[in-house]
């Protein structure tokens, strides 16, 4: 595939793009982003070699301290910025340009953000919240560790009122038209990201800032973890959904073609407000304190949130492969041969579409129930999320900075730049199959996950945890030290990106929305209706339980702050 | 709103067999009784010691085959950290919390849940193979959590 055609073909396009003061505004999350990344990349290294009995930790440098910065830098902060920067950019080029107030607004959410995740780093790295990314009471962090995931969460939500108010102040000017799909599905994710956060600003404002405090004794330990899951799954989806904007927004621009149906993906986005959320009791299966009616009931909902991304899996291979034949593909699989496998903006969200096959089919596992029992703590957990989030969402997000970066910093994606993308993807994939291979397996037999070192008192179980031949610590280790490397490589890939690469002109290759965008129904743009169905599914899932562990709850647990230090 | 007919026919596919799976765990959970551990006893966690049953843990025999293991999880250890059943034994284990959140995990085995402070669980196994059988917490409990374990010994009969 020649790459340079490629790149011509979309340059020649005249598009407004993105205003240069949005553009800062998202060049700034971006950065934000990636040093957290590689930050987080490091702590990642030390952990793999540091269970895997290759190098010991330094006494002034925890385990666990190491694991809650991996956590809290990577799965929350490099995420959300991504995401959010994506948006900011995402909405000035569908939209125009956002209004000094609303940038004003969006500078607000970020500087916000940032005091917050740069007060819980700090905390984190004092060793003051070695809680890891759960904060479970009543294991206790310092309460500036909690002010700081407040000021967190209050800045995505000042600046999800940019975003949304941007969209919101289009829509009154065009009524009746139909709502682009990239405002239409980022609505849908900020919707859910607003929705689902209130429940850990709740648990955190509510129960644990007082009783971190000391201003309250005790803390009811099982509502702050249902808090937390009621936040903590649909916070999943809200890595997945702009990874599936990606693919059905930008992917098909990229492969020359056009998105299969306009209608069916905006069905899929609203599924996913609506069924995301009063799901989370699945985390909790092998908990007390829940009846089993009301665990099952939420894993009813878990598998109906199924249904979204079979629908958006259909939509992107119908796509490909409509594509590869238009572009004179012939056969069962021939069309395959069209498409750009050379250029790593397709391969690396490609990659991240294949790694998601298994990672998918891993989550109903793990969703099934008393099968949890299996799986449940064990690495088998951790293989799984480091396929979903730390390859499926983070190659797509990679895939989006080779083009995002030198369109924010008006330079140009180079050849050298693509080598160095294909080069990083299949690091990644393969660092990543060996690593999550590895704690697939060993959680089937038994590893624990979150766990230092540890061979107990050379229990032959857990020592044959060293000793696989594919199934071991080492391997993990191995897995990590490929990755790290694949991570040094994007960070190069950013810096080169944003301040090295040749001057010119990048543009955002949004694919123009589907023929039948006038045909969508009506019906799928009726946001109050959505938040209302939502509404109804969260009670309707969570009243009771919840209900039950206020008025039949233990005496509540004081504060465990001495044993993470 | 258009559906095309092969994306009917996968999405037929599909949420069959979601409804299948469902099928399968729903008639396995509510039919033969393989619920996960979800027990609603409560008690208080800070004064165990005044605990009908967890003030003095322990192994008691129900019957010629059949025990019942209650046992206090803490930072970082179980108490007792070491029972003793013969082979061919069921046995009831009934765990709670002293302080923060731990688990009660015997890999190789179906028994892994979590234990909550001011909560019970419980869980039930079969120990059909004699040998010394590894206890370990699996939830993050603090700096030592890495040393938190106990042992069954599981002797010929």
């Amino acid at each position: 595939m020649n790459i340079t055609n490629l790149a011509v073909d979309i340059t020649q396009q005249v598009k407004p793009g993105v205003d240069p003061k949005d553009k800062k505004l998202t060049i700034y999350h971006m950065s934000v982003a990636f040093v957290a990344f590689i930050i987080g990349v490091f702590g990642g290294l030390l952990q793999g070699l540091a269970r895997g009995g290759l190098i010991p930790l330094p006494s002034w440098l925890g385990y666990y301290q190491i694991l809650t910065a991996h956590g809290v830098l990577l799965a929350l902060v490099f995420t959300t910025y991504f995401i959010f920067g994506f948006f900011f950019a995402g909405i000035s080029y569908t939209h125009g340009p956002l209004s000094k107030g609303l940038r004003k607004l969006g500078w607000t959410g970020f500087t916000v953000m940032s005091i917050g995740a740069v007060l819980a780093t700090i905390m984190i790295l004092m060793n003051e919240a070695s809680v890891l990314y759960t904060f479970y009471a009543p294991l206790a962090a310092h309460w500036l560790f909690y002010i700081g995931l407040t000021l967190f969460v209050v800045g995505t939500w000042i600046s999800s009122g940019a975003i949304l108010t941007h969209f919101y102040r289009w829509k009154k000017e065009n009524p009746g038209e139909r709502s682009p799909l990239f405002s239409f599905m980022a609505t849908a994710t900020l919707l859910l990201w607003i929705v689902s956060s209130l429940g850990a600003a709740v648990s955190i404002l509510f129960l644990i800032l007082p009783w971190a405090l000391g201003l309250t004794d005790s803390v009811n330990v099982l509502l702050t973890r249902t808090l937390f899951w009621y936040f903590g799954h649909p916070l999943v989806y809200f890595w997945i959904m702009p990874t599936y904007m990606v693919w059905y927004l930008v992917v098909p621009k990229l492969i020359g073609g056009r998105l299969f149906s306009s209608s069916l993906a905006k069905l899929a986005f609203v599924l996913f407000l609506l069924f995301s959320t009063p799901v989370g009791f699945h985390h909790m299966l092998m908990e007390s304190g829940v009846t089993e009616f009301w665990k099952f009931l939420q894993t009813v909902l878990t598998f109906a949130v199924v249904i979204p991304s079979l629908l958006t899996a259909f939509s992107i291979f119908a796509t490909f492969e409509q594509t590869g034949r238009e572009q004179g593909g012939k056969g069962l699989f021939s069309w395959l041969k069209k498409l750009p496998w050379g250029d790593v903006r397709f391969f690396a969200p490609f990659m991240g579409m294949m790694f998601f096959i298994p990672a998918g089919i891993g989550g109903l596992i793990n969703a099934s129930f008393s099968l949890n029992a299996v799986v449940h703590n064990t690495l088998w957990v951790v293989g799984h999320f480091h396929l979903t989030v730390g390859t499926t969402v983070i190659l797509t997000f990679f895939g989006m900075a080779y083009w995002l970066l030198p369109m924010l910093t008006g330079r140009r994606f180079t050849k050298h730049a693509n080598r160095c993308g294909i080069v990083q993807t299949w690091l990644w994939s393969i660092g990543m199959f060996l690593m999550s291979g590895a704690m697939h397996i060993l959680g089937l037999f038994g590893a624990p996950r979150r766990t230092a070192y540890a061979t107990y008192q050379d229990a032959p179980q857990a020592v044959a945890w060293f000793e696989g031949i594919f199934a071991s610590h080492i391997t993990v280790a191995v897995g990590g030290v490929i990755l790290t490397a694949a991570g040094v490589l994007m960070f190069y890939n950013f810096i080169y990106l944003t301040l090295l690469a040749p001057k010119g002109e990048t543009e955002f290759p949004m694919t123009p929305d589907p023929h039948d965008m006038k045909d969508s129904p009506k019906f799928l743009e009726n946001w109050k209706l959505w938040l209302l169905i939502t509404a109804l599914l969260i009670v309707f899932a969570y009243t009771i339980p919840i209900y039950d562990m206020i008025v039949n709850s233990p005496p509540g647990s004081p504060l465990f702050n001495n044993l993470i230090k | 709103m258009h559906i095309h007919k092969y994306e009917k026919i996968w999405l037929i596919f599909g949420v069959g067999s979601l409804v299948l799976f469902l099928g399968v765990i729903g008639v396995a959970a509510f039919a033969f009784g393989h619920q996960p551990p979800s027990h609603m006893a409560t008690v208080d966690a800070e004064n165990l010691d005044q605990d009908p049953v967890f003030s003095e843990p322990g192994l008691t025999k129900i019957d010629e085959s059949t025990y019942r293991a209650t046992l206090v999880a803490q930072a970082f250890g179980y108490n007792p950290n070491r029972i003793e059943v013969p082979e061919g034994s069921t046995v009831l284990f009934e765990v709670t919390s002293a302080d923060v959140v731990h688990s009660f995990t015997i890999p190789g085995t179906n028994v892994n849940f979590m234990v909550t402070p001011g909560h019970v669980n419980m869980a039930e196994h079969t120990f059909n193979e004699p040998g010394e059988y590894l206890v370990l917490c699996n939830e993050y409990c603090g700096t030592g959590h890495h040393y938190m374990s106990m042992t069954i010994e599981v002797v010929p009969r």
